[in-house]
C-alpha cells in the first residue's frame, strides 16, 4: 500500500543508506583481506588466471539483456573449464554492489552501467578498480601477434582512463548523432543538411509539410546537449573539448559553445521544435519520432534497438554528423561523436582479478565481439568485428558514418569524470534553453557557474585530460 | 512469578532484538557516517566534524527542496483530510435520509471501492501510470483537454517548472485519499446514528452536520491522519523519482530525492546521511508538533 512503502523509505531516509547493510553490523567497516588468484603464465593463459578459480560476473540489466554475457561465460568456461561461474543480473548496479564494495567483496567483472551506475569519480579515487593495462598489453584471443590494445576502436582507451590509468572497457560503440528517417526524406524529396544554414532552411520546408522539425526528450535535455557540444567541438577543435573536460574557467563560454548553443537556440526561437516535446522523456519523444510527427532527433546509436518495438518496418532509420556551423570549421563535416558505452569494471579487491581480466579478454574476442552485435543490436568497441553480420539500417548507417569519418571521431569525457554535472546541471540547463526560458548566452553562463563550483569542490576528485 | 518474567523475555526478546538491529542501529549509524567524508564505496573515510551539516546549511538545492517539502507539509494533509472527510460522509451519512434513517449516497458502496483503488497499486505503478497521463501529446488529460476545446490548456504539464511540482502534489492526493476514505467512513460507522438523526430534525445541513458533529466525533482519527500524511509530505521521494525525477531545473525537487542522489548517484554517503539526520529532526518536530496542535481532552459538539 501507498502510505506503507512511503513511510519505509522515509525510515531509510533518516537512516542513511545504512539500512541497506546492517547486517554486517557496521556499514562502513570491511574486511579488507586480499587474496588474489594466481595461476602460472603460459602461452594460452597470458594473464595467469589460476584454473580453478571461480568467477563472478554482474551484468546490469538494462537495455542489452543479460544473454549475451551467458554466451560470454560459456566461452570463459571452455577456455577454464575448472572454473564455477557465478553470474548474476540486476538493474541496480549501485544499490547492490555499494555494499560488497565497502565490504572488500565485490565481484569479479561488474558491468557498471544504467541509472544506477556506481559513480566513477568515487570508485576511482577510492582505488576500487583494478588497472586494465595488462589486459591491453596481453595478446588478442585471436591472434597472439596483435595485442588486445589493437583490436580496439579509437577513443576507446581515452574514455575509460583515469589520470593515464586505464580502468573501465567500455565495451559497446556508440555513435551519437543526429537521426532521421530516410523514408521520410526519400519520399519528400529532403537531404540531410550538411552546414546550419542548410538545416534551418530544411526546417522551415518541414515545418511547411506538416511535421515538427525537431523532437528532443525535455525530461533528459541532456540529449540535446550532446549536437551542441559536437558542433562545439568541430567548430573550434578538440581544444574546446578538452577545456571543458579539465573545467577550465571559461570553458563553456568559449566562442565555439556559444556560437552552437545560439545556432541550437535558433531551433527553439523559431518553433522548429515539437510542441510538448519540454515535457517528454526520451522514450515519449523517440516514439514521436518513430510514429513520424518529427523529422529529426539527437541520439546515440542504442536508439534502433531501444525503438524497436515501435518503429515501422520500412522507417530505414539513419544518422549524420551534427551540420558543420561555419565554412571554416577545425574538423570536416563527417566528424562525430564516437565512443564507448556500457562499461565493464574489475574491482582491485575481487577475490579473481586475472579471472576478470581474462573475462574481458574474452569479450574482446572476435567471436565474442560478434556474438554481443548479432544479440543486443549494438557494434562493440573491438574493431571490424561487424563485418559479415546482418545489421538493421539504423546500425548500417552507423557503420557507414565511422567509415565516412576517417578516424576523425571525438568525445568529451567530462559527462564520465564528472556525472553530475552533465545529469544535473548541464540537463537541467538545456531543459531551460529549448523550453526558451533561458538565452543561448546564459545557458553557456549557468553551467560554467556550475562548472566552477565543480572545480572548487573539495569532496570531487579531478582529473586531467591530455 | 520467574516463569512469568521468562515467559515475557521469550516473547519480548526476539522483536527488540531485530528492532535494535535493523532499525535503532542503522539511525545512530547514520548520525556517526554524516559526521565523515565516508563515499560509501571502501572502509576509509575520515571524520570531518560538522563540515557535512555546514555544507548543507549552504547548499541552495537542498533548501529548494526542503521548500517543495515545505509546501507538501503545508498542503497535502489539509487537502487529503477535506477532500477524504467529504467523500466519506458522503458514503456514509450524505444520502437522503428516509424511514429507515441516515445512510450513504446511492451506489456508495461502489464508490468505496473505487476510492481505495489507487491504495492497491503500488508506488511504482501510480508513478509510472500518471507520467504517461501527463505525457504531452498521448497523455489522457490533455486528451481530455482537447476534447473539451480548452487546446490552450493543454501544456507540457511535467516539462514546465511552473506546474511540474503541483502536478506531482495531485498525484499524490489522489494516491493517499482513498486510505483516508475508509479509515473516515469506518471511523463513522461507529458513530451513533440516532446522533444524525437528531441532527437532521433539528434541521441541520449537510455542511453543518459534517462541521458539527461529524468532525468533533473523528478528531482522534483525524489527527492520526494529520500525522500520517505529514510524514508522507516529508518523504515524497519515491512517487518523485518516478514522476519528473526532480525536474525540470529541480522545480519538483523533494528532500529524499537530494539525500537519494548524494548516496547513489554522487558517492557521498556522509553528505547524504547528513541530510537524513536533518530530515530525522524534522519529522519528528513535526510529528510532535502535530500532536500537541492537534490534542483536546474532551469532545464538545
Amino acid at each position: 500500500m501507498g502510505h506503507t512503502i512511503s513511510r519505509r523509505g522515509l525510515l531509510q531516509g533518516a537512516a542513511g543508506v545504512a539500512a541497506a547493510s546492517t547486517l554486517a553490523g557496521c556499514a562502513m567497516g570491511g574486511d579488507d583481506a586480499e587474496d588474489d588468484a594466481k595461476g602460472e603464465t603460459s602461452a594460452s593463459n597470458p594473464l595467469g588466471v589460476k584454473e580453478d578459480a571461480p568467477l563472478e560476473v554482474v551484468i546490469f540489466n538494462g537495455g542489452f539483456g543479460e544473454e549475451y554475457a551467458k554466451a560470454h561465460e560459456a566461452m570463459y568456461r571452455q577456455r577454464h573449464p575448472q572454473a564455477e561461474i557465478k553470474h548474476s543480473a540486476t538493474q541496480q548496479i549501485a544499490e547492490t554492489l555499494q555494499p560488497r564494495f565497502v565490504a572488500g567483496d565485490p565481484p569479479d567483472v561488474v558491468n557498471n552501467s544504467g541509472g544506477s551506475q556506481i559513480d566513477f569519480n568515487g570508485l576511482v579515487s577510492q582505488g576500487a578498480l583494478a588497472d586494465l593495462g595488462e589486459l591491453l598489453d596481453a595478446p588478442s584471443l585471436d591472434d597472439p601477434d596483435t595485442k588486445v590494445r589493437d583490436t580496439l576502436l579509437p577513443g576507446i582507451v581515452d574514455v575509460g582512463s583515469y589520470d593515464g590509468k586505464f580502468l573501465s572497457l567500455n565495451y559497446a560503440y556508440s555513435a551519437y548523432g543526429i537521426w532521421y528517417s530516410q523514408k521520410l526524406f526519400e519520399a519528400k524529396g529532403w537531404a540531410y543538411p550538411r552546414t546550419w544554414d542548410d538545416m534551418i532552411a530544411l526546417c522551415k520546408q518541414i515545418k511547411a509539410a506538416g511535421i515538427a522539425p525537431w523532437t528532443y526528450p525535455g525530461k533528459h535535455a541532456r540529449y540535446m546537449s550532446w549536437p551542441i557540444l559536437a558542433a562545439a567541438g568541430k567548430m573550434g577543435g578538440l581544444d574546446v573539448i578538452k577545456a571543458i573536460d579539465n573545467l577550465e574557467p571559461n570553458a563553456w563560454k568559449h566562442d565555439a559553445v556559444k556560437a552552437a548553443a545560439e545556432a541550437y537556440y535558433q531551433l527553439a526561437v523559431d518553433g522548429y521544435l515539437q510542441p510538448g516535446a519540454e515535457g517528454m522523456d526520451h522514450v515519449q519523444s523517440q516514439t514521436e519520432w518513430c510514429r513520424g510527427k518529427a523529422a529529426f532527433v539527437s541520439c546515440g546509436s542504442w536508439l534502433e534497438n531501444e525503438q524497436k518495438a515501435v518503429t515501422p518496418p520500412d522507417f530505414r532509420m539513419a544518422v549524420a554528423p551534427t551540420p558543420s556551423l561555419t565554412t571554416s570549421d577545425k574538423m570536416p563535416y563527417e566528424a562525430f561523436r564516437g565512443t564507448g558505452s556500457e562499461p565493464f569494471v574489475v574491482p582491485s579487491k575481487g577475490k579473481n582479478v586475472r579471472g576478470g581480466l581474462e573475462y574481458l579478454r574474452v569479450m574482446l574476442s572476435r567471436q565474442g565481439a560478434a556474438d554481443f552485435t548479432r544479440k543486443v543490436s549494438s557494434l562493440t568497441c573491438v574493431r571490424g568485428s561487424s563485418e559479415g553480420i546482418d545489421l538493421g539500417p539504423g546500425l548500417t548507417s552507423v557503420t557507414g558514418l565511422i567509415d565516412a569519418s576517417k578516424g576523425t571521431a571525438f568525445t568529451w569525457l567530462y559527462s564520465s569524470y564528472y556525472r553530475k554535472l552533465e545529469r544535473e546541471r548541464v540537463d537541467a540547463a538545456s531543459a531551460e534553453l529549448y523550453a526558451k526560458r533561458i538565452t543561448a548566452a546564459q545557458w553557456c553562463d549557468k553551467i560554467q557557474k556550475s562548472a566552477d563550483e565543480f572545480a572548487q569542490d573539495p569532496a570531487i576528485k579531478k582529473y586531467k585530460r591530455a | 512469578m520467574r516463569g512469568t518474567r521468562l515467559f515475557i523475555a521469550v516473547f519480548l526478546i526476539p522483536p527488540l532484538l531485530l528492532y535494535g538491529i535493523f532499525v535503532v542501529s542503522p539511525y545512530a549509524q547514520a548520525f556517526q557516517i554524516a559526521g565523515t567524508d565516508w563515499s560509501g564505496l571502501s572502509p576509509t573515510y575520515d571524520f570531518v566534524g560538522l563540515d557535512n551539516f555546514r555544507r548543507l546549511a549552504e547548499d541552495g538545492y537542498f533548501w529548494n527542496a526542503l521548500r517543495h517539502n515545505a509546501w507538501l507539509l503545508l498542503l497535502l494533509p489539509v487537502v487529503t483530510i477535506l477532500l477524504g472527510l467529504f467523500l466519506a460522509s458522503m458514503i456514509s451519512v450524505g444520502g437522503r435520509a428516509d424511514r429507515a434513517g441516515v445512510h450513504g449516497v446511492r451506489g456508495s458502496a461502489f464508490y468505496r471501492v473505487v476510492y481505495f483503488f489507487p491504495q492497491v497499486l503500488s508506488v511504482a505503478i501510480v508513478g509510472v501510470l500518471w507520467k504517461e497521463m501527463y505525457a504531452p501529446h498521448t497523455g489522457m488529460i490533455n486528451g481530455f483537454l482537447r476534447a473539451a476545446g480548452l487546446d490552450g490548456l493543454a501544456v507540457a504539464w511535467l516539462g514546465d517548472p511552473r506546474f511540474s511540482f503541483w502536478c506531482v502534489m495531485a498525484v499524490m492526493i489522489w494516491m493517499n485519499v482513498g486510505f483516508y476514505v475508509v479509515l473516515f467512513s469506518a471511523a463513522m460507522q461507529s458513530i451513533p446514528r440516532d446522533l444524525y438523526e437528531a441532527a437532521l430534525l433539528d434541521g441541520a445541513s449537510r455542511l453543518t452536520t459534517l462541521v458539527r458533529l461529524t468532525v468533533p466525533l473523528l478528531w482522534d482519527t483525524i489527527q492520526v491522519a494529520w500525522v500520517y500524511l505529514a510524514i508522507i509530505a516529508i518523504d515524497g521521494f519515491a512517487i518523485v523519482q518516478i514522476i519528473t525525477d526532480g525536474g525540470p531545473s529541480s522545480s519538483s525537487d523533494v528532500v529524499g530525492l537530494r539525500l537519494y542522489k548524494a548516496a547513489f548517484a554522487d558517492g557521498q554517503f556522509g553528505y547524504a546521511s547528513a541530510i537524513g539526520v536533518a530530515m530525522f529532526f524534522l519529522t519528528l518536530t513535526v510529528a510532535a508538533m502535530f500532536l500537541r496542535v492537534t490534542r483536546r481532552d474532551r469532545v464538545e459538539l
